[in-house]
């Protein structure tokens, strides 16, 4: 067990902004509710899977909506305590803990502020290691782990519990309950046991995304050889350094998807083309995919090394791209079917960044 | 005939104040110190170029851009405390007002802070009823323990109801010696920024309504009968009377009437701008007459607002930055910066007969600076060492502006400021480089010719309306709230339309901004 302070928190958000590839949410959000939480409650705990009884109940929380509407209407605190205690009335059982479902974007800092607020440690571990658009979009989907029953609560005191014989149709029944709550509202799914949470979850990505954060800070700072350990300890690649030169979003299927493009500051005979659907998914340079889905598509601006969002995109900004692999435990059966770039509408194959990058 | 305008900029070392026709010529420029009290300056700077006009009944116009509100809150002076009433719960309860603002400016200003039931849903139904007794209750709490009130609500850019309704009881309770600021007048979408500048607003308006009081007092003791207005953030203009209820909209204006006041001195309105102090230089860019906008979150004394500021870099390349030469090193060892001698350059410079080699000295010996120095007293100075060193300066200011264009399309470059000297007269990917006439007053002409604006910031439903209808419906209300603001009417153009549609939104769901822009009406 250890206890998150203020520090560890900066961390985590930057970490969970760069992990957030562009989606995910602002984590800027996500760090006041932690701060308010810790001011009110005390600091919180973060434990391993194996620090926990095997049979014990894990529950996960995070908000679902839309962001722009999350702008305007803060999270209460209270949607997501309820939402867990609702679906542990519906289970007959108390958790022992709870757990992000997504560390990358807000929904890594959510759980924390939540367990703070009802006296329950944090596990490290999650199901993505990133941020994904879908419910269903979880390397629990790839050990048949089901996303129900799970419930959706939002802060007036309307709550919702409800089975789904699969994955996508939780996400799609999720889906329709908030858009009439609201559009900021909390969700608790993939109820699992301790011993589904060391057999499927990814261990550790809390403290991967703090420490991501911790080196990208020291980029920020302009320390040297700050990129060289950011860029060693997540085996990332730097892709390209380009000016964006063409930017075109659209929102189909509730999804903001866009192209931007990209012209290489030194050379302007190289351009990348970088295809976005909430997160940033494939980066195609002069038409060769060089970076594909699941793995991680980071833009950073070129000066500050701030990670760019989908929203924060403009015509002419300075970026870095970084290809960061995916958490090791999304290489399953099944990952590509699941969150390929095929997954997303992209007729490519997946390929290895690092055999691509020039 | 009324043809004249007078422009004033304050800025932190200088304050300048131009007088310019109606073709847009300088007729009279000043530039005086800063003054501690900075309305001594305002009002020298005014005298001295009143002073030079003939005939002073053909001013018609004054506009002011000013540091005060900034400085105020950048230096925790004169603030005044506020109460913060938020309009949103059972909604937001998880973050309170003023979170994460730094310790010792919340001490100052944040007077009682509550969050009470109203608001409203992304679609506009209320989140809640809004609870007047507590918005009362507040009000009563209030009276005699702040001096204004910052009232935020959600979704109130969209929807206006309940801070307005909030007002109300607030004065029907405290009258109206208490002033109260209301989100939706100062912010656009993102309710923690939005509430963020609205308690800075409410803690800036006796700060604001000393400078307002101070120009109008001025304009009037020298006999004047002019309209007077601020400057913005954004290089538009609003009146005297709005700056003394929205002043914390001034916040930034300095950079921006520098940027567009060279541009129009050279007669541009699509360039790059290089401003070179001593120590360091800013490079922005100037699209059809306006800073492009940074998109990333602006913090004003440490706390976070959603204002947009002009997109700038900074490099520490300066008149006074120090040149160093290490012989032993390869290829000459010759390294430039980052620390500068600052405003000692007048005194430390060896061409002053100072000790230190600076890019002052490296300007005047390859020739680029005149009328600074004595150059015999360069004459120990190795020609390689200035050639390396003005060869760097021309390489980062290249990289510099080359990293600010949008297109590869080569863009004049502008160069202003007391270093401007060290900018080479051609650079690669720039179509030409030009030192504006007058542009040491390039703050004040950017006051004087600034512009009144209207924008919208609203969501509208794709599927409800179609995508032109909705679009067609915020042009023309930016450009009603440009003719509200002073604008001529036939000359309102819409400078921006940016459309984010909404991830996750049913229903077409986008939010659109448009701001719309005209010259004021004679």
């Amino acid at each position: 067990m250890r206890e998150l302070t203020l520090d560890d928190i900066d961390d985590l958000a930057l970490g969970a902004t760069l992990l957030g590839t562009g989606g995910g949410g602002d984590p800027y959000v996500g760090k006041l509710l932690v701060s308010q939480a810790i001011a009110d409650h005390g600091p919180a705990r973060v434990v391993t899977a194996d620090e926990l009884p095997e049979d014990g109940l894990v529950l996960t929380t995070a908000i679902i909506g839309a962001p722009t509407v999350i702008l305007e209407k803060i999270p209460a605190g209270t949607e997501f305590r309820s939402g867990i205690q609702a679906l542990a009335a519906y289970l007959g059982e108390d958790p022992v803990a709870l757990m992000p479902i997504e560390v990358g974007g807000v929904n890594t800092l959510v759980p924390i502020a939540t367990a703070v607020e009802m006296g329950l440690p944090v596990v490290d571990a999650d199901g993505m290691r990133r941020a994904f658009p879908q419910i269903e979009m979880t390397v629990f989907t790839l050990h048949d782990l089901p996303a129900g029953p799970l419930s959706i609560a939002d802060e007036k005191g309307n709550m919702c519990v409800f089975e789904a014989n699969t994955n996508q149709i939780a996400e799609s029944l999720a889906r329709a309950a908030v858009i009439q709550l609201g559009l900021a509202d909390a969700i608790s799914c993939y109820p699992m046991k301790v011993a589904d949470v060391r057999r499927a979850g990814i261990a550790g990505s809390m403290s991967y995304c703090t420490e991501v954060g911790k080196r990208l800070a020291h980029v920020k700072l302009g320390a040297d050889g700050a990129w060289e350990e950011l860029l060693d300890y997540t085996d990332a690649a730097h892709v390209f350094s380009g000016k964006v030169i063409d930017i075109d979003r659209r929102t189909t299927e509730g999804f903001a998807r866009g192209t931007v493009v990209l012209e290489h500051l030194d050379d302007p005979s190289r351009t990348m083309r970088v295809e976005i659907q909430n997160e940033n998914l494939v980066a195609f340079e002069d038409g060769d995919a060089v970076v594909t889905v699941p793995d991680l598509l980071c833009l950073l601006d070129y000066e500050s090394a701030d990670p760019i969002t989908t929203e924060g995109l403009a015509y002419g900004q300075r970026l870095n791209v970084l290809a960061m692999p995916c958490a090791p435990e999304w290489h399953r059966d099944g990952m590509l079917d699941l969150v390929g770039p095929r997954a997303f509408g992209y007729d490519i194959d997946y390929v290895d960044f690092r055999e691509r990058v020039r | 005939m009324k043809d004249l305008r007078l422009g004033v900029d304050v800025g932190g070392t200088n304050t300048d104040a131009v007088v310019v026709d109606g073709e847009g010529r300088i007729v009279v420029e000043t530039k005086t110190a800063t003054t501690p009290e900075p309305i001594d300056g305002i009002v020298d700077a005014i005298t001295t170029v009143i002073d030079q006009v003939e005939d002073t009944s053909r001013l018609g116009k004054a506009m002011l851009g000013t540091t005060h509100p900034t400085n105020a809150i950048i230096r925790r002076r004169d603030l005044d405390r506020v109460g913060v009433l938020r309009l949103a719960a059972p909604s937001s309860l998880g973050v309170r007002p003023s979170a994460n603002w730094p310790d010792d400016l919340r001490d100052l200003v944040i007077g009682r802070s509550q969050i009470i039931e109203g608001g409203f849903e992304y679609d506009g139904t209320p989140i809640a009823s809004l609870d007047e007794d507590a918005v009362r209750r507040f009000a009563g709490d209030c009276a005699g323990d702040v001096s204004a009130l910052a009232v935020s609500c959600a979704f109130s850019p969209a929807c206006t109801d309940h801070e307005l309704r909030a007002a109300e009881i607030i004065e029907a309770e405290c009258g109206r010696d208490l002033p109260v600021s209301l989100s939706h007048t100062v912010g656009s979408l993102g309710l923690l920024e939005r509430e963020n500048a609205t308690i800075l607003n409410a803690s800036l308006l006796t700060v604001a309504r000393r400078v307002v009081n101070g120009f109008r007092d001025t304009l009037a003791n020298l006999g004047l009968d002019v309209e007077s207005f601020l400057t913005q953030n954004d290089g538009t203009l609003m009146t005297v009377e709005e700056a003394d209820r929205y002043p914390v909209l001034t916040v930034g204006s300095g950079p921006t009437n520098s940027m567009r006041g060279a541009c129009a001195l050279a007669g541009l309105t699509d360039a790059l701008v290089i401003d070179v102090g001593g120590t360091s230089a800013d490079i922005g860019i100037l699209v059809n007459g306006f800073p492009r906008e940074s998109t990333a979150a602006v913090e004003v004394g440490g706390v976070r607002t959603n204002f947009r500021m002009p997109d700038l870099i900074s490099v520490g390349l300066g008149g006074g930055t120090i040149v160093r030469h290490d012989s032993e090193a390869d290829g000459g060892g010759v390294t430039v910066g980052p620390d500068s001698v600052g405003y000692r350059v007048i005194s430390d410079a060896m061409c002053m007969g100072g000790p230190t080699l600076t890019l002052s000295d490296v300007s005047l010996a390859v020739g680029r600076l005149d009328g600074f120095g004595d150059p015999s007293l360069l004459s120990g100075v190795q020609n390689e060492i200035c050639q390396a060193a003005i060869a760097w300066v021309d390489e980062r200011i290249g990289v510099l502006g080359e990293r600010m264009k949008a297109s590869s399309t080569p863009l004049p470059l502008m160069a202003v400021g007391g270093g401007a000297h060290l900018v080479p007269t051609e650079l690669a990917g720039f179509s030409e480089v030009v030192w504006p006439p007058h542009h040491s007053v390039a703050n004040a002409f950017g006051a004087a010719i600034a512009e009144a604006a209207g924008s919208i910031d609203k969501v509208y439903s794709y599927d409800a309306t179609s995508r032109e209808d909705c679009l067609r419906s915020a042009r023309e209300e930016a450009t009603d709230a440009a003719i509200r603001a002073g604008a001529n009417a036939g000359e309102v153009r819409i400078t921006s339309v940016v459309e984010i549609p909404m991830t996750y939104v049913p229903g077409g769901g986008c939010r659109v901004i448009v701001k719309a822009v005209g010259p004021l009406a004679a």
